[in-house]
């Protein structure tokens, strides 16, 4: 049985606790890159991160891309979307492809 | 091309035509799993993009929405009705093969089958707008699951095609071209060897016979 962890900063994230996902509120990113390796490696299938501390992380992100476990996906935080997300999903795309075919008009 | 130095024998030459033929087949494999990959991918990178962004205007919703509780009531209420969540999320985890890349697929379960049962709180000290936030947040949970699993097998595709792809060129443009190029080599100076052979033997064949029968001398 695996759960489900959100990281990020406590006003984007407190109202996930009501659904039952475990939230770690994180304000500096060194502490949330030893909280995401911990959380990486115990029992969590999949780690919500919000998009103003991935950025700050995105070494540590980019070491668990392509393992199956954990799954972090980029979530907007109460000060808005960066489009960090989307930018994730094109490069995929991009990384699959050569070049962003799909989404490249926009 | 033939930068690697190849020895010229029959055993080097049988050892590159088997080579070649692996090769060869190895390339068309590896094409068609390429194909293959990147059609699943598209369609999941479409199904990514759109979750994607429905989740992240949902998540914007339910911020909204949790704003303007908070600016209805105090933090400290806030902060108590939300201290102790009664709902808990499990994840099963399996996997499902994709042209041998194991993507993940998620299924979730909430401790209490009743799903509206995410109301940590009596509705007595809190405002309406609570109830109706973690309504909003509760609705794109299973999108937000289903993104996840997409997501993850996003990335996961495309760091196989992405090797996939490698090694099919390198296949079509270094090795395939290579082991031609040293077969075409040893054939050509096996065939080179053995006209060398013939003309000696004739010439050998010719001197002897002259030995023998003196044909220079006879001639008119």
């Amino acid at each position: 049985m695996y759960r489900i962890a959100v990281l990020g900063d406590y006003d984007s994230i407190y109202g996930f606790a009501t659904l039952g996902l475990e939230t770690f509120p994180v304000s500096d990113p060194e502490y949330g890159a030893s909280q995401l390796k911990r959380l990486a490696e115990s029992n969590y299938a999949v780690i919500y991160i919000t998009e103003s501390l991935a950025v700050e992380l995105e070494k540590e992100i980019e070491k668990y891309r392509e393992i199956m476990k954990p799954a972090i996906i980029l979530i907007p935080g109460v000060s808005g979307n960066t489009g960090a997300g989307i930018s994730g999903v094109k490069k995929s795309v991009e990384q699959a492809v050569g070049s962003d075919i799909l989404f490249g008009g926009n | 091309m033939a930068s690697t130095v190849v020895n010229p024998t029959r055993m080097e030459l049988t050892r590159l035509k088997k080579k070649l033929v692996t090769a060869t087949r190895g390339h068309k494999l590896l094409k068609d799993k390429r194909d293959e990959l990147m059609r699943q991918f598209l369609d999941m990178a479409r199904e990514n993009m759109a979750l994607r962004e429905k989740v992240e205007a949902g998540i914007k919703a339910a911020n909204t929405n949790f704003v303007i509780a908070k600016a209805g009531m105090s933090e400290q209420t806030l902060h108590t009705a939300l201290m102790a969540p009664k709902q808990e999320v499990q994840l099963e985890v399996s996997d499902r093969n994709v042209m041998s890349v194991d993507i993940p697929v998620f299924e979730y379960k909430t401790k209490s089958a009743d799903e509206n049962d995410i109301y940590s709180y009596g509705f007595a000290f809190t405002s309406g707008d609570l109830d109706d936030a973690v309504k909003s947040l509760s609705d794109i949970l299973p999108d937000m699951l289903k993104l996840a699993e997409i997501e993850k097998s996003c990335q996961m595709l495309a760091a196989e095609i992405e090797k996939t792809r490698r090694r099919v060129n390198a296949l079509e443009h270094v090795i395939i071209p290579d082991t031609k190029e040293g077969i075409k080599y040893i054939s050509m100076k096996l065939d080179e060897n053995e006209r060398s052979t013939q003309v000696r033997l004739m010439k050998v064949k010719d001197m002897m016979l002259e030995e023998a029968h003196h044909y220079k001398d006879k001639q008119f």
